[in-house]
This record gives C-alpha cells, sequence and structure tokens, in this order.
C-alpha cells in the first residue's frame, strides 16, 4: 500500500503541477525537501547518541526491567506477543512514559530502540510484527499530558487563558489513543482471517 | 503556566541523574556504557535518511504542485455535512502529512482567529492531539529497515481521524 501511495503522491503532484503551470515550484520542492530530509537526519543524530547512551545505562543497570515489571499488567495485554521480561518492554514504557511527558525528543529514540528490540523478536524479518504495529499506532495518536509547543505558541499570540486546551487535548488524546488501539485489534484479527491459514 | 514550565526544565535532569545514580548503584561502568550506546545512534540516524528522503520529497511534490490545496477543497463540502469548521479541515489533513506545515498552519490560524477563539483552542487542540503519521512511520519503520508496513498506515491515519474528531467533539462539550 505505501508503494501505491507513494508513486500516486508524485505522480499526481506532477500531472497537478503541469495543470496548474508550477512545475517550477514543483522543482525546487523536491530538491529542498530532500535536502531537508538528510539536514533532519542528521539533526537527530545528536539526539540518538545522547538518549541511547542513557537508555543503555539504564538498561545495564536494570531498571527497564523494572519498569517493565511495574507496568506488566497493561502491557502484557496491548503487547500479547512480547515474552514478560523482555527489554523490548522497558524501552516500549519510556517511549510512552516520553511521549506522555511531552519529551518528544526523547520518545524518539526509545521508540527506535524497542522497535529494533521488536525485530529481533521477529526474527529479523524486513516486515512489520503485530507489536510493531501497536507500538506505532500508540505512538501516532501519542497521548500528551503538557502539549509544550502548542502553549508557547498560544502565549506567543498575547492568550488569556494558554493552558485552558489542557483538558480537551487530554481528552481528544486519549480517545485516539484507544481508537487506534482499537483500529489496530481489528485489523490484526482481519490479517489473521485472509492469510492466517 | 509557571509550573508547566519549571516541570519540564526539572524533569530532564532529574531523570537523567537518577537513571545515572541508578547505574553507579548497580556498579555499571556509566560512561563506557553511555559511549557503548550512543555509538548505535549514529547508525541509527543514517538509516533512516533513505526513508526520510524518499517520504518528505513525495510528500512536498504533493503539497508544491497544488495538489494538497485541490484535496481540501474537495473534501470541504464532505465535512460541512457534518458541521465540521471549514477552517481547520486543511490543518487536519496537514497533521498527518507534515509536523513543520501543520505547525505553520495552526500558527497561523490562532494569529487569525486569536489564541481564545473557538477556531483558535479547535486548532491548538488537533495539533496536539495526534502526531505525524508519516512522519512516525517513516522514522520507526525506517531506522529498523521495515519494508512491509503491512496495515500501520490504515491504522495510524484512522487513528489520526479519531483525533481530529475527538478535538471537535472535546472543544465543543468543554467550551
Amino acid at each position: 500500500m505505501v508503494n501505491y501511495i507513494w508513486v500516486g503522491m508524485m505522480v499526481i503532484g506532477f500531472v497537478v503541477a503541469a495543470i496548474n503551470g508550477n512545475m517550477d515550484k514543483v522543482n525546487e520542492a523536491i530538491f529542498t525537501s530532500a535536502k531537508e530530509a538528510v539536514t533532519l537526519s542528521f539533526a537527530m543524530i545528536s539526539i540518538l547518541v545522547f538518549w541511547l547512551g542513557i537508555m543503555k545505562i539504564a538498561e545495564k543497570g536494570g531498571l527497564l526491567e523494572v519498569l517493565a515489571f511495574l507496568f506488566r499488567p497493561i502491557v502484557k495485554r496491548l503487547f500479547p506477543d512480547i515474552p514478560p521480561d523482555h527489554p523490548a518492554l522497558g524501552y516500549i514504557l519510556s517511549n510512552m512514559a516520553a511521549n506522555l511527558l511531552g519529551l518528544g525528543n526523547a520518545a524518539t529514540p526509545m521508540g527506535i530502540k524497542a522497535m529494533e528490540q521488536l525485530k529481533i523478536l521477529n526474527g529479523g524479518k524486513n516486515e512489520a510484527s503485530r507489536s510493531m504495529i501497536t507500538l506505532l499506532a500508540i505512538n501516532t495518536s501519542s497521548i500528551t499530558l503538557i502539549p509544550t509547543t502548542i502553549i508557547a505558541i498560544r502565549m506567543s499570540y498575547n492568550s488569556q487563558s494558554p493552558t485552558d486546551i489542557v483538558a480537551p487535548t487530554l481528552l481528544a488524546t486519549g480517545i485516539a489513543t484507544i481508537g487506534a488501539i482499537l483500529i489496530d485489534r481489528f485489523y490484526y484479527y482481519r490479517s489473521l482471517q485472509k492469510g492466517g491459514k | 503556566m509557571g509550573f508547566v514550565q519549571s516541570f519540564s526544565i526539572w524533569f530532564i535532569p532529574f531523570l537523567i541523574g537518577f537513571i545515572l545514580l541508578y547505574g553507579t548503584y548497580k556498579k555499571v561502568p556509566t560512561y563506557e556504557t553511555f559511549v557503548e550506546g550512543g555509538k548505535e545512534g549514529f547508525s541509527i540516524a543514517i538509516s533512516i535518511i533513505p526513508f526520510l528522503v524518499g517520504m518528505l520529497v513525495a510528500i512536498s511534490v504533493f503539497r508544491a504542485s497544488g495538489a494538497l490545496d485541490f484535496v481540501m477543497v474537495a473534501m470541504r463540502p464532505i465535512f460541512s455535512l457534518f458541521h465540521i469548521p471549514a477552517e481547520v479541515v486543511p490543518l487536519g489533513l496537514m497533521r498527518t502529512i507534515s509536523g513543520t506545515g501543520a505547525l505553520g498552519m495552526t500558527s497561523d490560524l490562532i494569529a487569525t482567529h486569536g489564541p481564545d477563539s473557538f477556531i483558535g483552542r479547535l486548532a491548538s487542540t488537533i495539533q496536539g492531539s495526534t502526531d505525524t503519521t508519516f512522519y512516525v512511520l517513516t522514522v520507526y519503520f525506517g531506522a529498523v529497515g521495515i519494508k512491509k508496513m503491512k496495515y500501520a498506515l490504515k491504522v495510524g491515519l484512522l487513528a489520526d481521524l479519531i483525533g481530529f474528531l475527538a478535538s471537535i467533539v472535546a472543544i465543543t462539550i468543554l467550551f
């Protein structure tokens, strides 16, 4: 499906640009965005190196197992495929905690690390496993306690109460996360029916 | 607000300090372990590059050509059928494909309608309640070399739609 969407976005883009007569903009967009992608990846190096270093200490000290143990009842239900006490669970929990606290740049390295562990669990295949998609679903709907960026923007536009969107955001993000988990379940069971035999 | 700000400022040093002290207590060679773990960060960032280049180029071609605007205009009647304010429809679409693009739109909506208006609050909630599905998908799967995403994209996109609708409901109920 990704292949079709990817080709679709490009080809439709070229056709629309031909009709609109702004092919020059599209040309420019190709090369600036390619450059932007590389810049973005390089900008991530510092964050990845730092947090993965710190998290390695947490892993070796056994902190991730403690975390996995504490939240075992919840995570066991969300990720039934992962054996208990597996380091992947510790990384998944760290990723969820970082998202919850609005620490986006700490959440990504931990999520990637969790994905790495899940890939090992899945026999190193280049195919997404059930747990990987669940983790992804939770991340795209990212439960947030404090949406710091938005609060900052609201403050800069002289809001009377910049933080009054915290409650609705929490409500919306909570519903989105629960929805994401349910949808994930639905497609998982459907994929079992379709190709499981 | 003061509390919220000082919380995020104090939390990271506290967390790092706790991990370091706990590691020391457990006799982990902390510095060497940090370096060892950090090394992986570099190769992960490099392996994301092709995934991110591919995805960002496609998204920006789609945007720059005007195709995205076309989709937004085309979808407006469907949304107005459900009494969804037309102003936030482009933001809802942008939110799933480009984080920086959505942030720009949110700032714009807040600037035009005022941060404490219905639209201003709604835009803030939409921005804060979901993450950029395409980006998360590209980075997380790209980092570990997952090429077959199976039903992941469908789940992410539907979750975005739920977050978008839930934001409207939440703002309507609470204000």
